[in-house]
């Protein structure tokens, strides 16, 4: 598509991409936790500031856990607060997490997903973000350096948005699209500035004329009402973010729908994929499409909150749908097909003409495990026949088993 | 003709296959292609053998798997040929470009690869010009040779927006003179 604004082609990597986004936005603080699993956004936004690119104040922690708790602290004071992370440094977050969320701080965090240990690894998959799924942020999924860039951007406009006013993780594949220099077109700053605009916190700590608390103690008197006006909150986050999208698309020319279908409309088999395995996944669907086959994709891009009634509606009637989880659930359904598996419940107990497709869960890649091309071409071609066992797991590139 | 030209490099840990894929497709972004590089995700150790990937397109690139089918392979350590199937995946119509002192003859007959292969001893080209066992970049000048996929002004460009404040002007003249010596090189 072609872009509204001017824009200029570089080769950069999504790592990259993400930190250009934050020296657009020039938050006013940035915490960050510098060592492994740190990734290249922060060392790139390290070099924004040293060069004197940005105005942020970079508060250098101790660890993650005071990284997010840094974020929390600048966010209650009034200041727009950022920080990235990865991996374990997102489990060790987990506590703050939810304060962020329970204080309703806006603060915007770009995660580069990759697994969690034991055994050590730090390589993609999207264990990190799953473990941190119900905490109360939003998240959206990237599938490459440019979706990275720019949902960064609709972030910060989404998390301050007065009827949202929630943290937002922007959610990137590490290494594959991190690490991967691509094609990346950056807006002027003018115009993203613009966008982005100004933050002007409606209650701030360090607003003396308008005294107000953060975190105070709530028991049995009043805690559950918090809870139920952030449950509110995230599920009215959906329409914000559609809003703010056709707004951004104005700038970019691209647009920022729930989930992206893709070649959706007629297909018999579809695979359901988030992130960069979406990109090999359209290859393939072409060439099985140039072959007269009926396949087709649905990538989820919000996956917090879950639009369960549009997936519902995108996947009801469809013949066979594999979802492709890159995260385990143990002793649960994978985090991406239970979500799914309720979507189409709902649609068939409200339309009862309604098929429901023959539906099966598929984890692949964890631990940074390559997916390729032929492996989806051979799932697609498997599910086309509708002969396999949908009672059971399938796995993806795993020794030993049976697809 | 694929729509995706694909190369695939070979190297040891620390020997700048990642850097080499990435000026290689810089130079070719300056020509409005579609482009991708990266390299692949091990333990990093320095060393260690290694793979990097680049591809030079006319249509958006949208897989992230590694490079299967190579229309080009680069060997940069050629003790790899021991160890290493650097021919995976290459077909005949494909291009084997090793660093060594060996001529194509030779490589040929220790890889079995019967499509076009060339050699160039990057490693001295290296040496005698920056004085470091860097063979990474005189390499693409091999690869200019063989393919024509990208123009020795872009990858001069390249090099140069990569080099110039970080090395001086002086070598990073020398970085680039070790690239058009290999083109002259190699066969």
């Amino acid at each position: 598509m072609i872009p509204v604004t001017k824009s200029k082609t570089h080769a950069l990597t999504g790592a990259q991409a993400v930190a250009h986004a934050m020296k657009q936005i020039n938050p006013d603080v940035v915490s960050v936790f510098p060592i492994t699993p740190q990734t290249e956004i922060m060392m790139q936004f390290s070099q924004f500031h040293a060069d004197g690119l940005v105005e942020t104040e970079i508060v250098r922690v101790e660890s993650e856990h005071s990284s997010m708790s840094c974020c929390v602290g600048a966010s209650a004071a009034g200041a727009r607060a950022m920080t990235a992370t990865s991996s374990a440094g997102l489990a060790l977050m987990w506590e703050i997490l939810g304060v962020a969320s329970g204080l309703r701080l806006p603060i915007v965090m770009p995660i580069v997903n990759r697994a969690l240990s034991a055994p050590i690894n730090i390589h993609g998959d999207h264990s990190d973000a799953m473990g941190a799924r119900d905490q109360g942020w939003l998240q959206i999924f990237s599938e490459n350096a440019q979706e990275a860039y720019e949902n960064t951007l609709l972030a910060v406009r989404l998390a301050e948005h007065k009827d949202v006013l929630l943290p937002v993780m922007v959610c990137q594949d590490g290494f594959i699209t991190s690490h991967c220099v691509q094609n990346l077109n950056l807006f002027e700053d003018n115009v993203v500035k613009k966008f982005v605009g100004d933050y002007n916190p409606k209650k701030a700590l360090l607003n003396t004329d308008d005294p107000v608390t953060y975190g105070p103690l709530q028991l049995q008197d009043y805690y559950f009402e918090t809870q139920k006006q952030r449950a509110d909150a995230i599920l009215n986050s959906k329409k914000i973010y559609l809003e703010l999208g056709k707004e951004l698309s104005k700038v970019t020319g691209n647009n920022y729908p729930l989930f992206e279908e893709y070649k959706l409309k007629d297909a018999d088999a579809v695979i359901v994929v988030m992130s960069s395995t979406a990109g090999n996944t359209k290859v393939v669907v072409d060439k099985l499409r140039k072959e007269g086959k009926k396949v087709g994709l649905l990538k989820p891009r919000l996956f917090r909150p879950f639009p369960y009634a549009e997936f519902g509606k995108a996947l009801v009637g469809k013949k066979y749908v594999a979802v492709l989880d890159r995260a385990e659930n143990y002793g649960a359904n994978a985090p991406l097909f239970g979500e799914v598996k309720n979507a189409l419940f709902d649609s068939v107990v409200c339309d009862e003409n309604k098929n429901v497709p023959k539906l099966k869960s598929y984890i692949f890649g964890l631990g940074g495990r390559n997916i390729f091309e032929s492996e989806i071409e051979d799932l697609f071609n498997l599910l086309l026949t509708g002969k396999f066992d949908e009672t059971k797991v399938g796995y993806i590139g795993l020794r030993g088993e049976q697809k | 003709m694929k729509e995706i030209f694909e190369i695939r490099i070979h190297g040891r840990g620390g020997q700048g296959a990642k850097t080499a894929a990435q000026f290689i497709v810089e130079a070719a972004l300056s020509k409005g292609k579609h482009i991708q590089s990266f390299p692949e995700y091990g333990p990093e150790r320095a060393g260690a053998p290694m793979k990097a990937f680049a591809r030079i397109s006319d249509v958006e690139i949208r897989t992230y798997a590694p490079v299967v089918n190579p229309d080009v392979v680069i060997v940069i350590d050629h003790t790899l040929l021991d160890s290493v199937d650097v021919t995976e995946g290459l077909n005949d119509d494909g291009v084997l470009l090793v660093n060594s002192p060996l001529s194509s003859e030779e490589i040929r007959k220790k890889t079995k690869f019967n499509g076009k292969c060339m050699t160039v001893d990057a490693t001295r080209i290296a040496i005698d010009a920056v004085g470091r066992n860097l063979p990474n970049t005189p390499m693409i000048g091999a690869l200019i040779k063989a393919t024509n996929c990208i123009s020795m002004d872009d990858i001069e460009e390249s090099i140069n927006h990569k080099f110039l404040k970080k090395i001086g002007e002086e070598k990073t003249k020398a970085t680039i003179n070790a690239v058009k010596k290999a083109y002259e090189e190699v066969k």
